[in-house]
């Protein structure tokens, strides 16, 4: 029953359909527009993209009317944008294909993170390092290999089959100044267990250091010689080292009560014994009384220049008032005078020799004297 | 604050000996009180006992000064004699220098005694004697070392020093704040 339709309805209907079509594609491209944004973002303030670690940071206000209208789909939306600006910019960088998936190589970051653990401390110095560093010693790389002569080889430094190997010796020469009756391998046994604990010692002591915990003085750690001082404190701490602190201990028959040992002073108390500390003064100065010569040779010796001058004065007074007459009287003996007086004088310290020094300061006396 | 131990006692004594001698004896045993010698922050304070005994209340970093100071101790161990000394060396020197009114001022500032300034000296004065310097109307102006003994004072020139200025009482106003 298929009616002829007339030829122009049927493309009119066809028209319709395609128009019809069109539309619907039109529609579905709008759809599929609105169902994805665009790709441009429109923003007052650039964001701070950091592409190494992701990141976008949006400097711009928030618009509080939306805010407070719809806030999830503003922020939202925000967050859309600022995500969309941020796969703009990676799209932009160099892309490689690596198995079927395109990649970018991210760039070095630009934010700075903070640390994660605390700075580490600086390790402290041993006593070696400080000592090198001063001096300006350069630490020496040796090697792990070394010739050896017996085995005509390069042998390792140290270790298994090392070179020069001590404990392999099987004859030891014993040395001319040695005990006969000495075990020389037992003395170097003996050696090689010394060096190790000095060392140890040596080591914890670097550690004591750093922790800041009490370090053992040199005096009390054993040495070959030890000096005077040494000896005196390891005396001294020796007698101390007992459960009443020394008290009781007896002093040997000749031992001198060491005066200043540790490292405290200890004064007298502020408030004391004020008479004993007067006649502790009084007796100090006493001493240097005694000490100082009763007779002071340069006061002896000013004295009798004075005596000199005083008599030359005199001499040349007379010398003018008696012009007109002849000076009479017997010659006077300068030094003799002096001699005189000094002895006088110089009743408690021996007048003969202050005599002897007497004549010869006359003599200068004399000189001077004329030289004026 | 602490007495004196006995090295430092025999310093202290040695230098005010060279200006007062054996009065030092004067100084320690007085008879109208105890009076005694303190080191307090290195330096030697004359003080009676009954204020001390109050001083020794104050902390370290609170005290100032009690008494007189004397002088200090310096680094080295050197006992220095401050000008604060004057009033109990003044009456107990052995050996005194009078200076003419024309040169008072210019040892008040500081400056070495000349001969041109040299009014008086006490006799056998020797070379190097710790001397207290008066002016010609016996005010005690500081002390000093003689330079020259008295004999040599008499020949030298004009010109040259007699007295080696170590303290005067102008430092209480050009050295105030290190005094205490």
């Amino acid at each position: 029953m298929v009616a002829l339709f007339p030829l122009k309805s049927v493309i009119i209907i066809i028209i319709i359909i395609m128009a019809t079509v069109e539309d619907v594609l039109e529609s579905v491209t709008q759809s599929q527009a609105s169902k994805y944004k665009t790709i441009e973002v429109q923003k007052d303030i650039e964001p701070q993209l950091d592409l190494g670690n992701l990141l976008t940071v949006d400097q711009n206000p928030l618009d509080l009317k939306k805010l407070r209208g719809d806030k999830e789909a503003y922020l939202k939306s925000q967050a859309r944008d600022n995500t969309q600006l941020l796969f703009n910019a990676i799209w932009k960088l160099p892309t490689e294909r690596v198995e079927e998936a395109i990649c970018v190589k991210l760039p070095e970051t630009t934010t700075v993170l903070p640390r994660e653990k605390p700075i580490p401390k600086a390790k402290l110095q041993t006593k070696w390092e400080q000592y090198a560093l001063l001096k300006g010693i350069q630490k020496r790389k040796k090697g792990r290999m070394v010739w050896d002569e017996e085995a005509k080889d390069w042998r390792p430094r140290w270790g298994y089959k090392r070179a020069n190997d001590e404990t392999k010796d099987w004859v030891i020469e014993v040395p001319g100044n040695a005990d006969p009756n000495e075990d020389q391998f037992e003395k170097r046994m003996k050696a090689k267990k010394e060096r190790v604990a000095k060392n140890e010692l040596q080591r914890l002591r670097n550690i004591a250091r750093g922790t800041k915990s009490k370090v053992p003085g040199v005096g009390l750690t054993p040495t070959e010689k030890p000096s005077k001082e040494e000896v005196g404190l390891a005396l001294h701490l020796a007698k101390k080292s007992t459960a009443s602190l020394g008290k009781f201990t007896e002093k040997l028959p000749k031992e001198k009560e060491a005066k200043h040992v540790g490292k405290k002073r200890k004064f007298e108390p502020a408030i004391g014994d004020f008479k004993k500390e007067k006649e502790q003064q009084l007796n100090i100065i006493n001493v240097m009384e005694n000490k100082k010569p009763k007779m002071d040779i340069t006061k002896a010796v000013n004295r009798v220049m004075t005596e000199v001058d005083q008599e030359a004065s005199s001499d040349d007074r007379r010398k003018r008032a008696g012009k007109v007459k002849n000076r009479r009287g017997p010659p006077r003996k300068k030094g003799s005078g002096g001699f005189g007086k000094k002895g006088k004088a110089g009743k408690g310290k021996g007048a003969k020799g202050m005599g002897g020094k007497g004549k010869g300061m006359g003599g200068k006396g004399k000189g001077k004297g004329k030289g004026r | 604050m602490r007495p004196l131990t006995e090295d430092e006692t025999r310093t202290f004594f040695e230098k005010l000996s060279k200006y007062i001698g054996e009065n030092i004896r004067l100084l320690i045993d007085r008879p109208d009180g105890t009076y005694c010698f303190r080191l307090h922050k290195d330096r030697v304070y004359y003080v009676s006992e009954h204020i001390m005994k109050r001083a020794a209340n104050v902390s370290r970093e609170n005290l100032i000064s009690m008494g007189t100071c004397f002088g200090k101790f310096t680094k080295t161990g050197k006992f220095r004699l401050h000008i604060t000394a004057l009033d109990f060396l003044a009456p107990y020197a052995k050996y005194k220098i009078w200076v003419k009114p024309g040169a008072e001022q210019t040892f008040l500032y500081g400056n070495h005694i000349l001969k041109s300034g040299l009014g008086r000296i006490t006799e056998s004065t020797s070379q190097y004697q710790g001397v207290v310097v008066y002016s010609m109307s016996d005010i005690p102006l500081g002390f000093g070392v003689a330079a020259k003994s008295t004999q040599e004072c008499r020949r030298t020139d004009p010109m040259s020093i007699v007295c080696f200025h170590q303290a005067d009482i102008g430092e209480y106003i050009r050295a105030e704040d290190t005094l205490t």
